[in-house]
This record gives C-alpha cells, sequence and structure tokens, in this order.
C-alpha cells in the first residue's frame, strides 16, 4: 500500500514537471516553474469562478424575480351608489370583476357577492362561497334565509349559521364607502375551518 | 497531513476516474509556432460570447412565448417588468452583434494570415458552416421581439429567400409556414432559433476546435502550414491570459453597453401598418443598400449570382490556392481582393445611412419611428387581457337563450363547483366543450340523474322545468 503511493507520486511528479518542454535546466528552476503554474492555476480558477459569479448574479436576479414580485393587493371593487341598497332588507346579489395579474397576462374573473343591509341600516357585503365546500350560496327568495344548494347549509339574513354542515358563518368581505359609493375588497377564505382564514 | 497532499490525494482519485490530468495538458499543452500573440484571440473570444448568448438565451426563453398573440407582450415584460431583464435581453442582442463582428473579424484573420492553408482544407468549411450558421441565428432571432422593426425586417428578408429561380416561392413559404407573415413563422423562427440552428452549431463547434487541434495552430504568417519550424511555446500560460483578457474586455464591454445603453423594444408588429420602413439589424446594411440595385429581372444577379459566386469562392478557396505562401504581400490577388471586399461592405453601409439621411420623407418617417418606440418604452407595462376567461362570456352574451341560461347556471350554484366561466375549479371539472362532447338528451340524462361518480363529487341532481332546462343547455351548448 505505502509502495503504490509511493509509486503514484513518484508518477504525479514526473507528470507534472515532465510537461515544460521549455526551460527546463536545473532541477531548482523546475520547481520555481512548478510552483508559478501552480499559481497561475489557482489565480485562472479563482479569476473564472468570480467572472461567472459575477455574470451568474443578473441571471439569479431574472429567474427569481417571480419570487422577490410582491402579491399586488386585491383592488377595491365598486358595488354602485350606497342608495341602491337602502330601499331593501333582501340580500341584493352582484357580480363584481376581479382582475389577477398573473405573470404578463391578466385575467378577469366575476365574483358573485351579496349586498345585505343590516337591521341598524348598516351595509355589509357576504361573499357568495360557502365555507363548507366553496358551492355559492344561494338566496331562498320564497324564505327568508341562505341556502347552500349543495349540503343543505342554513345561513339567517345576515349569514349567520343556522343549520347544516357549514363550520361557520358566511364570510364578510371587507368594505368601504366612498362618496357614496359601496365598495368591496374580494378575498377568498379557507374552507372547513371553524375561524375564518384569508387565503393568500 | 497538509492541505497540499490532501488536494493530490483528490486529483489522484478525480483523474483514475475521469482522465482530467491528461484532458487539461491536452487542452493547455497545445504547442504554437512562433509562441503566444494577441491575433490569436478571436476565436476563444467567440467561445465566450457562445456561452453568454446561451446562458442569456436560455434564461430569456424563462419568460418568452412564441405566438404572435403574446410574443410582444413577453418581451415587452422582460424589458419593463422582470428584475435585470432589459440588462440580460441587451446582453442577448448586443451578444448577437458582438458575434457578427467577431466572427467576421477571426474569418479575416484567417484569410489574411494564410491560415487556411496546408492541409486546413475541412477546418475552413467548418468555419465557413459556422459562419452561416451564425447570420441564420441573427435572421432567425430578429423576429422573436415580434415588434414592428422585426415583423417587416423579416418580411423583406423571406420576400428575398422569394427571388431565388425555381425553389424561391416555396422557399418563401417553407420559411414563412404559408403565404403570409404570422404566428406560423414566429413558430418557425423560434424552432430554428433555439433548437435547430443551436444543434448544428454545437455540433460545428466541436468538430472545428477538433480539427483546429489535429490540424495544429498555423503560427505567424511566415511559418510553414504544416512542417512548422518556429520554436512552440504553450497555449497555456501566455495565451490563455491574452485569451481570458480579451473575454473580459468583451464581456465587460456587453455589458457596459447594456447597462448604460439597453436595447429598446418597438411597439407591436401591425401587418396593415404600410408607411412603415424596416431597416436590417446594422451589419446587414451593407446587404440591405446591395440589393437595392438590383431590381425586376436583374434582381436574380444580385440576389443570387454574385452572392453565389462569392460563396463558392470561398469554398474553394483553400481548394484553389495550394501555394503554401501565407505572407499577405506576397498574394496580392487574395489580399487585393479581400480589401475591394471589405471595403466595398463599409461603402455600402455607409451608403445605406447617408440614403436615409439625405431622403426627406424617408428620414422623416424613420425619426417617427424612432419616436414611436421611444414613446412605446416610456409607457407602463400593461398586462395583456387573457382572453380564455371571457370567450364563455362573450359566447353566452350572443344568444338571449344562453344567456338565461347562465343565469339559470349561477343561480342553481353551478357556478360554485364547475367555476364562474364553466371553466372547472378544484372540485368540479370544466364544462367548456361539454356540448360537443355529449348530445342534449345525454346531457339532460346526467343533469337529472348524476351518476354515482358524479354524485361522490358533490354533483346533486337539477330538478328544473323543461323550460329552463333549455336555456341551461343553450348556455352549456355556448361553451366553446
Amino acid at each position: 500500500m505505502i509502495e503504490n503511493t509511493k509509486i503514484q507520486r513518484a508518477i504525479n511528479t514526473h507528470q507534472e514537471t515532465g510537461v515544460h518542454p521549455i526551460g527546463s535546466a536545473g532541477s531548482q528552476h523546475k520547481t520555481i516553474r512548478t510552483g508559478r503554474r501552480t499559481f497561475l492555476g489557482w489565480f485562472f480558477g479563482i479569476g473564472t469562478v468570480s467572472i461567472g459569479a459575477m455574470l451568474s448574479v443578473p441571471l439569479f436576479r431574472f429567474a427569481l424575480d417571480p419570487l422577490m414580485r410582491t402579491t399586488t393587493a386585491t383592488s377595491w371593487s365598486d358595488l354602485g351608489p350606497e342608495s341602491d341598497f337602502s330601499e331593501t332588507s333582501i340580500p341584493q346579489k352582484r357580480s363584481i370583476s376581479i382582475t389577477q395579474v398573473d405573470g404578463w397576462r391578466k385575467v378577469v374573473t366575476e365574483k358573485p357577492v351579496y349586498v345585505i343591509k343590516k337591521a341598524d341600516g348598516k351595509l355589509i357585503v357576504l361573499t357568495s362561497v360557502c365555507p363548507h365546500l366553496g358551492c355559492a350560496v344561494k338566496w331562498n327568495d320564497t324564505g327568508t334565509q341562505f341556502k347552500c344548494p349543495c349540503h343543505n347549509g342554513v345561513f339567517t339574513t345576515e349569514g349567520k349559521l343556522m343549520s347544516g354542515p357549514p363550520p361557520r358563518d358566511m364570510d364578510e368581505l371587507e368594505s368601504r364607502s366612498v362618496d357614496g359609493h359601496l365598495q368591496v375588497r374580494y378575498q377568498s377564505f379557507r374552507q372547513l375551518v371553524k375561524i375564518k382564514e384569508e387565503l393568500a | 497531513m497538509t492541505m497540499k497532499s490532501q488536494n493530490n490525494r483528490f486529483v489522484n482519485w478525480l483523474d483514475q476516474r475521469t482522465g482530467v490530468r491528461h484532458l487539461t495538458r491536452e487542452a493547455l499543452d497545445e504547442p504554437i509556432p512562433g509562441g503566444a500573440r494577441w491575433a490569436y484571440v478571436l476565436g476563444s473570444g467567440l467561445l465566450y460570447i457562445l456561452l453568454s448568448q446561451i446562458a442569456t438565451g436560455v434564461f430569456l426563453a424563462m419568460y418568452y412565448v412564441a405566438s404572435a398573440d403574446h410574443a410582444h407582450t413577453t418581451v415587452e415584460y422582460i424589458t419593463k417588468q422582470v428584475t435585470a431583464g432589459s440588462f440580460i435581453r441587451s446582453l442577448h442582442m448586443y451578444g448577437s452583434s458582438a458575434m457578427v463582428v467577431t466572427l467576421v473579424a477571426h474569418m479575416a484573420q484567417t484569410y489574411f494570415f494564410g491560415s487556411y492553408k496546408g492541409r486546413r482544407e475541412i477546418l475552413w468549411l467548418s468555419g465557413l458552416i459556422l459562419f452561416a450558421l451564425v447570420i441564420g441565428m441573427a435572421f432567425t432571432g430578429y423576429l422573436l421581439p415580434w415588434d414592428q422593426k422585426a415583423f417587416f425586417a423579416t418580411a423583406v428578408g423571406t420576400n428575398i429567400a422569394g427571388e431565388v429561380p425555381i425553389i424561391g416561392d416555396w422557399l418563401k413559404e417553407l420559411m414563412r409556414g404559408g403565404t403570409e407573415m404570422g404566428t406560423l413563422t414566429l413558430s418557425r423562427f423560434f424552432v430554428a432559433h433555439v433548437f435547430l440552428i443551436p444543434g448544428c452549431i454545437f455540433a460545428f463547434v466541436a468538430a472545428h476546435i477538433f480539427l483546429f487541434r489535429k490540424a495544429g495552430s498555423a503560427g505567424p504568417m511566415d511559418e510553414h502550414p504544416f512542417e512548422p519550424k518556429q520554436q512552440t511555446e504553450q497555449f497555456y500560460p501566455k495565451q490563455v491570459i491574452m485569451d481570458i483578457v480579451f473575454a473580459t474586455i468583451l464581456v465587460g464591454t456587453l455589458g457596459l453597453l447594456s447597462y448604460l445603453s439597453p436595447v429598446e423594444l418597438g411597439p407591436k408588429a401591425n401587418p396593415a401598418d404600410t408607411s412603415f420602413l424596416p431597416r436590417p439589424e446594422w451589419y446587414y446594411l451593407p446587404i440591405f443598400q446591395w440589393l437595392k440595385y438590383w431590381n425586376g429581372a436583374s434582381a436574380i444577379i444580385g440576389i443570387v449570382v454574385i452572392p453565389g459566386i462569392i460563396a463558392a469562392l470561398l469554398v474553394a478557396l483553400p481548394f484553389l490556392d495550394r501555394k503554401l505562401e501565407r505572407r499577405p504581400w506576397k498574394r496580392p490577388v487574395a489580399s487585393f481582393s479581400f480589401a475591394i471586399v471589405i471595403c466595398s461592405l463599409i461603402f455600402l453601409g455607409w451608403q445605406s445611412g447617408h440614403e436615409d439621411a439625405s431622403d426627406p420623407a424617408v428620414a422623416k418617417q424613420l425619426t417617427k419611428q424612432s419616436e414611436e418606440t421611444a414613446a412605446f418604452m416610456k409607457a407602463p407595462f400593461t398586462p395583456e387581457l387573457s382572453g380564455g376567461t371571457l370567450t364563455a362570456q362573450n359566447a353566452a352574451l350572443l344568444d338571449p337563450q344562453a344567456m338565461l341560461g347562465k343565469k339559470l347556471y349561477a343561480n342553481n350554484s353551478c357556478d360554485g363547483c364547475h367555476g364562474e366561466n364553466a371553466n372547472g375549479t378544484d372540485v368540479g371539472p370544466k364544462l367548456i366543450g361539454i356540448g360537443t362532447k355529449f348530445d342534449r338528451a345525454k346531457i339532460i340524462g346526467l343533469l337529472k340523474n348524476p351518476t354515482q361518480k358524479m354524485r361522490d363529487g358533490n354533483m346533486d341532481p337539477v330538478d328544473l322545468p323543461d323550460a329552463e332546462l333549455d336555456k341551461l343547455l343553450a348556455y352549456l351548448n355556448s361553451l366553446k
């Protein structure tokens, strides 16, 4: 084993020095040249790697762009003048257009919401997505309640859970009044959990 | 144990498995007759540019979409939105110019030094093929941003191909994927630019380097082409230093240029625009100007015959010129014709710019075009409206029956699972195209009596009067 390594080392030395046909006079000279070559080798190695790393910085930033992009906050959608909803206490269904930016394109989807005038006159906006499994909750015109047609979840006029499998009340959306217009910020919420939890 | 011996042990281990020592020696100990020179840096400079083009090109493809609908938007997105996008795209575009310039210089140097002589015919031919491939890359890449400039320059370029006798029309249609420029043209150019031509380039670069090493470095112009007499110097370290310095200057210049003067993108291609004046990339200007002189019946001479003769002469060069004399002053015919070609190209390029500047109508239109480009570059990026989501809505609105059906679709909470526009969701399949998949009776049957699988997926029977069912079906059938 020891013999073997010795031989190998001898071969290596021979290989390292044997490749310099020019200016190989005297053993001392050889060592200097080998040392300089090793240094140059390291110099080029480190130089090439660092130049490569510098060039790859913009490429990495380019590739990681979607990760660094903060998801744009959902904007406010207009639901019309507040006076439209002050007449009746029956929930009004409205469709709002949600624009989602997906890289270089945008996708427009329509989302149904309910506008409800509460007993105290305050307007609230509920999403029609059932907190159970995501079916669209329907206003039961004949009665005075919301009913999810999928699994018979029943909610009051103001969206409070009355019966059925849903784990919580209907989800209220953030709304505000700007210049007499009702605006809503559309969001999605996790289904099948007791506490309302916003999805990014 | 010292670090050095540890290092040696690792290299030994690696060498026994890969033969890396032999490989590096082969690469670095190449003998150069007459020693290292700055004149020899062009070939390896081209390799560095090629690497940069590959890296930037692959990354650009991460955001690019090769379709007439989206190409321009995605390039605009890269240029205006993506971090470092403008820089990477500029690096790629300036890189293409650098590639053409360095390639012409490399070829000129080989010609001028007589380095194609002495058993180097195939080496020279592989270089010519690489030249053609690089020109092909420049031509196909130019169309990809799909802006006005790209569209009309390529329309002209493919029209020129149409002038070739006998096969011209066929060639033009093959390139365009039809008689007119369109999305199929873009797909073809994209495939040529990122798959076909690069594949050929890799193969021919490998062949070119192999043949170069086989023939050996030609050395200075007073050296014998295949029996070098001058004292040799190894490639490493002096020539390597020169090559790396040159590569650093190249990459640094390209980087600085890309950073300080990023390339622009013009407004989206509008095929109906009749006033647009296309101008090719600057290195094509001499050819562009040349083609102006050949009209009508004589076009064949200018487009096919003369370029054909020049190409044939280049191919035949190492076979015709069998003398071993390499010094340019002893090869007056070769040197003189070389000087004529270079001077004509410079003159033609200058003439092209001069004519554009001295014709007021042309100058005005070109100014207008560059103003439009500048205005487009200033405008903020607006995402493209996705068509898919709107098709269903629009279709439904065309037919009043279907519109009522859409209301029923929403009121019965079909949208809860099948999606607002029947695009499908996590809990329900999409219904677009259902009308072509099943007939009316089958759909009504499924609505009234869902299969067990549908019931398991929470699909309840739809209990509607026949009149309403008709409307719902009208809506479902409109979903295409």
